[in-house]
């Protein structure tokens, strides 16, 4: 019952925000229908499209159930475009030096991935533990320190021979890169999905079926109250932090080594921030995160096409993600508001 | 009251929304137009044209209005529109930074099942994905504008894609003649330049710029001491807020520093828009822009000229070939067409005088541009050395395409990172 009631709201604010949204194309004098089905033309409309689709879905997978253990945990955890910064760097590091077959190099990314992101969470963590610093300002902070150490080593120490350019180091030799799987003429993104898939079945399965995951939540419900039942509360935060750090991190290494094939000042592709939307319209439910991320980035990929077929700013699938998000936002707080007046009213009487 | 002024605010953020919808359309009514004047350009001419039919992808690495590089490849596309009535299929900021999740791979892929027949990818940053591209699509004629992997003498040929050609401008010249109109105006003899990256085409266009000015320095009569040439290289073509330096932040930085003329080596116009705010301000400066013929529009007052290119005769040369099923690969480095350097229709490089040059700048410009051309001034001859004073032509040696492509180093006498080390 309550799931129903929760259920509504969400469905009738989504339909109010694919209703603006048309609005905005009419607005913009763009045929709505034809706008909409090239969303989902450009995503999935061929076996191309579609593997680009889940492409940009794993590291978004990745970041966003990161973001759901530190979120059960309480923490609003600004950092993880920072982390997935971090991984991408360390990943990188790992592809242009260590030797070998792709067997021994490819496993070596992805643990390097997520040790930089675990490292890079943990420091935001410390901060708050140990430092008294909100985890949104050292968060956001360090978001901006790994943006920088990015840029500093394309244009810096990992340049390309005779330029100094913050368009990219040099593609990694294929055996660094993330092997693809051949069939209907193109290569699926396996590996990288799996990983997404994983990782969300892992966040699941920890916070609805362990005792790491009940203790996490009630430090994350009530902190205070859970130090004094015996939880060793910043052990347990600092365990959200790494593990969350750890999953954004290999979301990082999806990007440099499946995706661009070298380092890129923007390799986190934003999934950091939109992770953030994700996890908020999921509710921070592991479960929802995974339907909504691939709607999420399927509008993102396809977006393209308005630009391409009708000359719209693709923008415009930035501006449609924004709206939805609101509107649910908007929706959620209107029923909540509404349960507790008629809540209210009834007992007046 | 607080829920009020919650849904106060989401209105506000709505109606933010409708004007960024607003802003979008007035692109995409551009677009239609173009659209329209490509209908109208078949309606006018009897004959079926040629290219009837004819699709092409153009790949811009920026905006398609950005009054300079982009926008220059963007204009080409129309030429071809125009003279020949195929479509042009375009997708403008392709980068990493404002398309996280396209690749150039993908684009071409997208383009070519909309039926493209042909691709121009036209930024020095698209190497890797229009080379990936080429060889997966090896049957679908290619141009990596400014690139060299098609030239068998280059450093980076690329036997193995015989459908990928490169066209690029020899902009060493336009950019002699904006060092010629910085030096011939310059009350300090203090100039600077906007780099974007470094890379050998960068370094072969600040060498240009230092080469001009000398030459027309020196023939005013002015002491070659007293004439200095200053780079920033922002990181890359345009501003990427927290990733490059800001263009208005170093061009200011210049003329604090006490330079009169700053020449823009990058796809955008800040130098000429900061120039024209400090003149407002009462400031005797000036600006060269780059890339594109209508670049001065920005601040007319302080524009001395801009050296453009015009890709739309090139393009379409390479168009009309693939249409006809005559297309070869080829590396083309192409100058002026020195009996009208201005013409649209068959000139590559141009340079448009701007408001700010002087009636006699412009007589001793246009002396220059002459010798430019009839050979009598010829820049790229030895004695020239590199920044770090090693020999880059030895004397009354002329430099070849190879030497003068491929400059390791700023020549010396040029203030500014030279190489990546």
């Amino acid at each position: 019952m309550t799931r129903l009631r929760l259920a509504v709201p969400t469905l009738v604010s989504l339909f109010a925000a694919l209703v603006f949204g048309v609005l905005l194309l009419l607005v913009v004098g763009a045929p709505p229908f034809e706008a909409l089905s090239l969303l989902v033309e450009g995503s999935f409309g061929s076996a191309s499209k579609i593997s680009a689709t889940l492409l940009a879905w794993s590291p978004l997978l990745l970041a966003s159930a990161g973001l759901v253990i530190t979120f059960a945990a309480g923490l609003w955890n600004i950092g993880v475009e920072g982390q997935v910064i971090m991984g991408a760097i360390a990943a990188s590091w790992v592809a242009r030096v260590v030797p070998g077959p792709g067997w021994v190099v490819v496993p070596g990314t992805i643990l390097a991935g997520a040790i930089g992101g675990a490292v890079w969470a943990l420091l935001a963590g410390f901060l708050k533990t140990h430092g008294g610093v909100h985890e949104i300002f050292g968060g956001l902070g360090l978001d901006f320190v790994a943006a920088g150490i990015a840029t500093y080593l394309v244009i810096g120490p990992w340049k390309r021979a005779g330029v100094a350019s913050t368009s990219g180091t040099d593609i990694f030799r294929q055996e660094a890169w993330m092997p693809e799987f051949q069939a209907f003429g193109v290569g699926w993104p396996v590996v990288p999905v799996l990983l997404g898939l994983a990782s969300v079945a892992l966040v699941w399965v920890l916070l609805r079926g362990t005792l790491f995951g009940l203790r996490l939540k009630s430090v994350g419900n009530n902190s205070y109250s859970s130090f004094l039942l015996g939880i060793p509360t910043n052990r347990y935060l600092l365990g959200a932090f790494a593990l969350g750090g750890a999953l954004a991190g290999i979301a990082g290494t999806v990007q440099v080594t499946a995706f661009h094939h070298k380092l890129v000042p923007a390799i986190s592709g934003g999934y950091g921030f939109l992770a953030i939307l994700v996890v908020l319209l999921a509710g921070f439910s592991a479960a929802l995160v995974a339907p909504i991320a691939l709607f999420f980035v399927a509008i993102s990929v396809g977006s393209t096409q308005l630009d391409l077929r009708l000359g719209l700013d693709s923008a415009f699938g930035g501006v449609l993600q924004g709206v939805i998000v609101l509107f649910v936002m908007f929706g959620g707080a209107f029923a909540a508001r509404r349960a507790s007046w008629s809540r209210s009213t009834q007992e007046e009487p | 009251m607080r829920q009020g002024k919650r849904s106060v605010r989401l209105l506000m953020l709505l109606v933010v929304f409708a004007l960024v919808a607003a802003a979008c359309s007035s692109s995409s009514e551009e677009t239609t137009t173009t659209a329209a004047g490509g209908d109208e350009g078949t309606t006018t001419t009897e004959a079926a044209m040629p290219g009837e039919g004819f699709k092409f992808g153009m790949i811009l690495v920026g905006p398609e209005n950005d009054r300079g590089w982009s926008q220059a490849h963007y204009e080409a596309g129309k030429y071809i529109e125009e003279m020949t009535g195929a479509e042009m299929i375009s997708l403008d900021t392709v980068n990493p930074a404002d398309r996280p999740e396209t690749s150039v791979e993908q684009v071409v892929s997208d383009m070519i099942d909309q039926g493209a027949q042909l691709i121009f990818a036209t930024s020095d940053d698209m190497k890797d994905g229009i080379e990936a591209a080429a060889a997966e699509h090896p049957d679908v004629p290619m141009i990596w504008s400014s690139g060299d992997s098609a030239w068998e003498e280059g450093e980076a040929y690329r036997a193995d894609l015989p459908n990928l050609g490169n066209i690029m401008g020899k902009m060493t010249i336009g950019k002699a003649i904006a060092g010629c109109a910085a030096a011939l105006t310059s009350e300090t003899g203090n100039l600077a330049y906007v780099g974007p990256l470094i890379n050998d085409e960068t370094r072969r266009l600040v060498s240009s710029v230092y080469l001009g000015a000398k030459n027309c320095w020196e023939k005013a009569g002015n002491d070659p001491a007293d004439l200095n040439l200053e780079v920033n290289w922002i990181g890359f073509w345009f501003n990427i807020p927290g990733v490059t330096l800001d263009p208005t932040e170093v061009t200011n930085a210049f003329f604090d520093g006490g330079a009169d003329v700053v020449l823009s080596g990058i796809d955008t116009t800040e130098a000429l828009v900061v120039a024209g705010q400090r003149a407002a301000a009462g400031e005797k400066v000036w600006a060269i822009p780059y890339d594109f013929e209508g670049a001065c529009s920005e601040a007319p007052e302080v524009c001395l000229g801009v050296p453009y290119f015009n890709w739309g005769p090139a393009y379409l040369d390479v168009a009309a070939s693939v249409m006809n099923g005559t297309y070869e690969r080829q590396f083309q480095w192409i100058g002026p067409d020195w009996t009208d350097i201005n013409n649209p229709d068959t000139s590559m490089i141009g340079w448009v005088n701007g408001d700010a040059l002087s009636d006699d700048a412009a007589a001793a410009l246009d002396e220059f541009i002459a010798g430019l051309g009839d050979g009598s001034i010829d820049l790229f001859v030895g004695p020239l050395n590199y920044q770090d004073g090693s020999t880059f032509l030895a004397d009354g040696e002329k430099g070849t395409d190879v030497q003068i492509w491929y400059m390791k180093q700023l020549l010396e006498g040029i203030e500014g990172a030279s190489s990546s080390g």
